[in-house]
């Protein structure tokens, strides 16, 4: 691997911005801006695999991301005990009896010639068991849903450690890429895209409406942490007279130290990634997708199986999405299924890979930092220059009222310029593909 | 007898009326999606917001009209603004298209890069739709409210049942009719219409017989904008008008679109009430009809409804899956597999 003076220089630019932030603002929001950079870059790097190697057009980055976030809640969430035992396996059992009913519908699906008699079959299995279903599941749910409503009212996790809920969010997000994939990857680029959409929209439903398995609305908050929480920080003799060495109060200290904490996990998970993702695509594997994305009727008459490797691909990038939501919900600590909007999922990562540069990892990398650092700081930057701009007019009127109201809303306009820009006159991005 | 009439009005209030004035908004903003797709060659993920800014464009015209006291009486003031949110939308796709869709159309990108520039294009609509009228809820809807009201209707029949139809949902049937109407004789019998048809069949047959593109791809991005402003306005009338539901009808309307087969404006109005009409029987709460159908021992006690409202989205979804894997290009045999 080599690097060229450019990228040296603009990573550099980058770190300068985030130095800047840290003089001008503070090093909070600095460590805070860099934990999310790095968890942007995460998301990127799938995006791009997916994108920038194979040429998939995955617009259902925000599904994978929310099921990394339930994948926290499920792994490290203490289990309500009540709520087990009054109806936890009610709702085992029903899930089963629904997987056990599309099973048996995709058996006589696949096992019986067509015919008049395998519909009716068909019918009667998938409404059967949807009934079947549901008679199982709705008083289960009901009874979960009362254990307790305003503190719990839902199945809880396994109460493991949230570190291991990285991996199980990259599953989850794995098994929806599997199942979205077998049924749209081979057909048109576009019916991807329509189809990822939609299934990111769904699983947010999910989130949102079943409240025995995520609260729903009612949010998740307090998740276990893998670092230390700043009150035991503050309150430990040897930290504070290690932090007053330094010339820092132990309660910006503990911050600080917290912060630096996420920064390490989550640079190491970015630096393993980044590192597997190189030797990957350097090795004979990686040839092969790039040569199926350039043509894919060539890199099939040579006998690569196209559909099965962009499956591969769609699964390993989802996966990575996955994980790094699990990691973005780590931080926060709590799962809000209402924050979970598609244009910041999504269509953020989208700019972030390809104003990086699509089809170079550490062009996703640049692009996953600098578009993070834009999309938060665009926001004071835009209230300045509409203060600007409403300088001159009148005291209260209605127009400069609106103006600086709507300042919020530039950096979607931002993002989009951004976009539009570079993919016009910088088509491969900031750092491109050799 | 009585009974059953009863059934009927409860289905036909709940169900069929609202499933046929939203299977037109769909069918209308499915037209859009399947004309770009046709012509241009790509999905437009820009629609959802195209059609909110031309339903935006539309509430500023009435909001200035009501306040200079023009209006329509009975009917929503909306209608006679109507024609200048079309205007206003036209400027605005033959602005992008002039400043951004026309560069790759030159260069012959592939569609899928496309697809990423009007994701930019999205972007930028949702920010100036966002920036201009704000991301809140707008009413902007006046007139009188109903055509046929539930407790006039009551009093009128007799029954227990009473049926509703709101002004909006009138409205959007026959505006859609009309814009339909007028769509088809434009594309079959105007020389135009022709020439469109016969680009979107064979790109380079139609150029060798003297069509120039740019007129076509001009004249498509102008019955776009008047079929998503009126979809648009139409959906803002029967519902409300947000930002971002805007946004969230795309999946319906791709759905619609594909269902119906991308490319066939046939395919993409049966597609549009296909989906319109799945999504309100699934999430309808079906007691309310069973009570009179069944005998009073076999009464249902829950609400009997197959899956709650806020899973409409994956109703879409479901038969968008289901006709992917096996009928790829769609009820009418679009042109895309």
């Amino acid at each position: 691997m080599t690097f060229p003076i450019k990228n040296v220089a603009l990573f550099a630019i980058m770190a300068g911005l985030l130095f800047y932030t840290g003089i001008t603002e503070s090093w909070n929001t600095a460590l805070g801006l860099f934990n999310m950079c790095l968890i942007s870059a995460i998301m990127a790097l799938g995006v791009n695999l997916q994108w920038g190697y194979a040429g998939l057009f995955n617009v259902g980055v925000m599904g994978f991301v929310a099921l990394g976030g339930l994948a926290a809640v499920l792994v490290s969430h203490a289990p309500v005990t009540e709520a087990w035992s009054e109806g936890g396996l009610g709702v085992i059992v029903a899930l089963l009896t629904g997987a056990a009913t599309i099973l048996l519908a995709t058996l006589i699906m696949r096992r019986k010639p067509h015919s008049r008699t395998r519909t009716l079959a068909l019918l009667a299995v998938l409404v059967g068991g949807f009934f079947l279903f549901r008679a199982l599941f709705d008083p289960s749910v009901l009874a979960i849903e009362k254990v307790n409503p305003a503190a719990t009212g839902f199945l809880g996790g396994l109460g493991l450690p949230i570190l291991m809920s990285w991996p199980v969010g990259g599953l989850l997000a794995a098994a929806a890429a599997w199942l979205i994939g077998k049924t749209a990857l081979g057909l048109r680029s576009d019916y991807l895209a329509i189809a990822t959409l939609g299934i990111a929209e769904i699983v947010i439903a999910v989130l949102k409406n079943e409240d025995w398995l995520t609260r729903g609305v009612k949010n998740i908050a307090g998740l276990e942490r893998p670092v230390p929480y700043e009150v035991d920080l503050q309150n430990s003799p040897a930290f504070v007279e290690r932090a007053n060495n330094f010339g820092l109060d132990a309660i910006e200290a503990s911050t600080l130290f917290v912060k630096a904490n996420y920064s390490l996990l989550f640079a190491a998970v970015l630096i393993i990634l980044l590192v597997m993702f190189q030797l990957a695509l350097n090795s004979p594997w990686g040839r092969m997708l790039r040569a199926i994305r350039d043509n894919e009727v060539a890199a099939e008459a040579m006998g690569k199986d196209v559909t099965a490797r962009h499956l591969q691909v769609f699964i390993l990038g989802s996966a990575i999405c996955g994980l790094a939501g699990a990691m973005m919900t780590t931080l926060d600590g709590q799962l809000i299924p209402g924050t979970y909007q598609p244009l910041r999922f999504t269509f953020l990562v989208w700019v972030m890979v390809i104003v990086g540069g699509s089809g170079n990892n550490i062009g996703a990398i640049l692009g996953g930092f600098l578009i993070w650092y834009l999309w938060i700081q665009v926001e004071p930057l835009g209230h300045w220059l509409m203060g600007v701009v409403t300088s001159g007019m009148a005291e209260g009127s209605a127009l400069k009222e609106h103006l600086l109201e709507s300042a919020a809303h530039m950096r979607l306009l931002t993002m989009g310029l951004v976009l539009l820009l570079v993919l016009r006159f910088s088509p491969r991005g900031l750092i491109p593909e050799k | 007898m009585i009974d059953f009439l009863n059934a009927i009005v409860a289905l036909s209030n709940f169900v069929i009326v609202p499933a046929i004035a939203y299977g037109s908004q769909l069918a209308l903003g499915a037209l859009g999606v399947t004309l770009i797709y046709g012509i241009l060659r790509f999905s437009n993920f820009a629609h959802g917001d195209t059609m909110a800014s031309g339903a935006m464009f539309t509430i500023f015209v009435t909001w200035w009209m009501q306040s200079a006291g023009i209006n329509l009486g009975p009917l929503p003031t909306a209608l006679l603004a109507l024609p200048f949110g079309i205007l206003g939308c036209m400027a605005l796709v033959l602005f992008t298209d002039r400043f951004v869709y026309r560069f790759y159309r030159a260069q012959k990108a592939k569609p899928v890069i496309l697809v990423i520039v009007s994701m930019g294009v999205m972007f930028i609509m949702n920010g100036l739709v966002r920036f201009s009228i704000g991301p809140g809820e707008q009413r902007f809807s006046d007139g009188e409210r109903f055509i046929i009201n539930a407790r006039e209707f009551k009093e009128f029949t007799g029954l227990r049942e009473g049926l509703a139809i709101k002004t909006s949902q009138g409205i959007t049937v026959i505006t859609a009719v009309i814009v339909v109407a007028l769509l088809f004789w434009f594309l079959n019998r105007t020389r135009t219409g022709k020439s469109m048809r016969a680009y979107s069949d064979n790109e380079d047959l139609a150029l060798l017989s003297g069509i120039n593109p740019e007129r076509v791809v001009m004249y498509t991005w102008l019955l776009v904008a008047a079929l998503a402003t009126t979809a648009g306005v139409l959906y803002g009338l029967d519902k409300s008008f947000k930002p971002f539901t805007y946004f969230q009808l795309l999946l319906p309307i791709f759905a619609s679109a594909i269902v119906g087969g991308l490319g066939s404006p046939i395919g993409a109005i049966a597609g549009g009430f296909v989906i319109a009409f799945s999504e309100i029987t699934i999430t309808y709460a079906w007691k309310k009809v069973l009570v009179y159908m069944m005998p009073e021992q076999l009464e249902p006690s829950g609400l009997v409804q197959l899956l709650s409202t806020d899973y409409k989205f994956a109703v879409s979804f479901v038969i968008l899956l289901i006709v992917l894997l096996f009928k790829p290009t769609g009820l009418f045999s679009g042109k895309a597999v």
